[in-house]
């Protein structure tokens, strides 16, 4: 059935401006460069397909984690959220983390989900900073309300920046919002975020030529196989 | 006294084995070291299980009794042996001693440890409960902070560097990726942990001056082997490995006790007594397994067990020396940095990995070639509890 755009209208959040991500190349602890950049809406339905498997992965709040990042990137493909972005951790084309959060309004941001999907070479902690980078550094807002939904969020954001707890009611659960704010990144920022820019136009021009994502077993194997770290 | 000698060897691969319990470990390894040892009809007639934290971590006690009834090797002898991260070694200590005696003929000897059911807080506390209970873990030491310390000592004192640090990381590390039972898998890149401005997130100081990947990981695992007199060992297909010489030593538990922190005294000692038994000297050995909890203690062990002198055994692993093909071999599993350091395991798999060497068992990759004689180090504590062990390949 054809979209009815006069009901989209009223049906669509309406939107803040928001500034570009500027992409940025990580090296990772194997040597393997990792480009870091932010994805279009027409990229949701390939990065939802990495993401299918790790709906049925109960290790580390791998499913609830998947399952809320999948609706959300569904939400923002459907123009069913208000100023949701997502970044993508690129290495040789291939998806190996996602993170994405929204604006709350000029000046808050709203941390949704850090999917890792390439495990123990801490590329939740480089997304996790660079959606924080985004945030601070690039739509200029003051704070960013976070929650962890598994032991290992908590350690990596709660503990490692550290974050501030507050009493604001998170969007995803209801719980107790812990803070980031503009001063904390600062003082977290030179222990925490890294990557260097410009991207080579050989690596940007690969990442977003194709996102190639790895098969079904070789990502539940990654995630959750015997060596799972 | 008789001569013993290993006639079975089996472990499990390391990781993190969510769906299996202690018990499954302890039996899997068990049974791969019993095919190993080809007994056939033959029965053992004692078990010996090294484990630290099965009543910590599984609420379960008596596991030595458990694992014969699981195995179904009733009325074995079976008793469990608790030692800290020397619980293995002390396992095969308990073991080789029973049969010398002449008590026992075949003793399994079984080592495991199931830490990854716990969060890494936890299991990083329950590691500590060996450190002193009124002068250390009240004020919240733990075996990674103990190690820091005794790293900046060993710096100074030594001139051990990072550089010396990273050596280890990195071959360690190399090597787990060749061997199919490590927990880690994944090779490491200088620039990636240590020239990059990015190193700083790869790389984390844990414990100042170590950083993340100075640190083995927190494993599953179980390893065993089966004994016999040497005699009855002859009449066997596998040749038999020979445990030639055996030592122990202690140390005080606090190390601000020791005239020198630095001085692993106990691991000197335990090497000492290991090498006159068998009548061989450290240069004798053709590969070792050293307990690199931290890849501080490879460095340290290398030279307290008298292969390289105080202050150089940084710069042999440097120079390549303690790679494959270097002067003496040392961790070609991946050591506990990358096969992974389950505790109450580790002593009996590192005894595992010298006798696939000894038996020219592995790929070419990590067979050092006509090996005769391995050392193993097991460190309990923090080196106040160390045994040492020569094993010798026996020509039939």
């Amino acid at each position: 059935m054809p979209l009815d755009m006069e009901l989209e209208a009223v049906l669509r959040p309406t939107q803040y401006p928001m500034a570009p991500y500027p992409p940025k190349t990580i090296t990772l602890a194997n040597g393997k460069v990792m480009v870091v950049r932010q994805a279009a809406r027409e990229d949701v339905p390939a990065i939802l397909k990495s993401v299918h498997p790790c709906l049925f992965i109960e290790r580390d709040y791998y499913d609830i984690v998947s399952a809320r990042l999948y609706g959300e990137l569904l939400a923002w493909y459907r123009y069913r959220v208000k100023s949701e972005y997502c970044l993508l951790g690129q290495v040789d084309g291939y998806l190996v983390g996602i993170v994405n959060g929204r604006m709350e309004n000029e000046k808050v941001g709203m941390s949704y989900h850090t999917l890792a999907i390439d495990r123990g070479l801490r590329i939740g902690s480089h997304l996790f900073a660079a959606k924080m980078e985004y945030h601070i550094e690039y739509l200029g807002q003051d704070e960013v309300l976070i929650v962890a939904e598994s032991p290992i969020g908590f350690r990596r954001w709660m503990i490692e920046y550290p974050l501030e707890l507050t009493h604001i009611p998170h969007e995803l659960g209801g719980g107790d919002s812990y803070r980031l704010a503009r001063e904390i990144y600062l003082k977290a920022k030179p222990r925490l975020v890294v990557g260097d820019r410009p991207v080579p136009r050989e690596l940007l021009e690969e990442a977003e030529a194709e996102i190639k994502f790895a098969d079904d077993d070789t990502i539940r194997e990654r995630i959750a196989g015997l060596k799972g770290r | 006294m008789r001569d013993v000698a290993i006639i079975g060897a089996g472990m499990i691969p390391f990781g993190r084995r969510d769906e299996d319990t202690l018990m499954d470990m302890l039996a899997y390894a068990s049974l791969k070291a019993l095919d190993d040892a080809g007994l056939g009809d033959k029965s053992v007639d004692a078990v010996y299980v090294g484990n630290m934290g099965a009543g910590m971590l599984q609420h379960q006690s008596a596991i030595a009794s458990s694992l014969v009834d699981r195995l179904n090797l009733l009325p074995a002898a079976a008793e469990t042996v608790e030692n800290g991260p020397a619980s293995g070694g002390s396992a095969v200590k308990n073991g080789l001693l029973a049969v010398a005696s002449g008590y026992y003929d075949y003793v399994l000897v079984v080592g495991g440890e199931k830490m990854r059911e716990v969060t890494g807080w936890r299991a990083t506390d329950f590691v500590a409960t060996m450190t002193h209970p009124q002068a250390e873990y009240p004020y919240g030491i733990t075996l990674p902070g103990m190690a820091g310390m005794f790293t900046r000592l060993y710096m100074e004192k030594y001139g051990v560097t990072r550089e010396h640090l990273l050596a280890i990381s990195l071959k360690n590390q190399e090597m787990g990726t060749l061997n199919p039972y490590a927990h880690v898998e994944m090779a490491l890149d200088r620039d990636g942990i240590f020239d990059s401005p990015h190193a700083i997130v790869n790389n984390p100081v844990s414990a100042d001056p170590l950083h993340l990947y100075d640190l083995c990981p927190v494993s599953d695992g179980a390893a065993a082997i089966i004994l016999c007199p040497l005699e009855m060992a002859k009449k066997l297909t596998k040749p038999p490995v020979l445990i030639a010489g055996f030592g122990q030593a202690t140390d005080t538990q606090t190390l601000q006790e020791r005239d020198d922190p630095t001085d692993l005294k106990a691991v000197t000692l335990a090497a000492q007594k290991a090498f006159e038994m068998a009548k061989l000297k450290p240069g004798d050995i053709h590969v070792a397994e050293l307990h690199d909890a931290f890849t501080i203690l490879e460095i340290a062990e290398s030279e307290h067990v008298g292969f390289f002198k105080k202050g150089e055994g940084g710069k042999a692993a440097t120079a390549g020396k303690t790679r494959l093909g270097g002067q003496i071999p040392i961790n070609l599993s991946g050591g506990l940095k990358a096969r992974g350091h389950p505790v109450g395991a580790t002593g009996v798999a590192q005894v595992v990995d010298i006798v696939y060497q000894l038996r020219h068992e592995l790929p070419k990759n990590r067979q050092v070639q006509k090996a005769e004689n391995g050392l193993t180090v097991n460190f309990g504590g923090f080196g106040n509890n160390v045994l040492a062990f020569v094993l010798r390949r026996v020509q039939l």
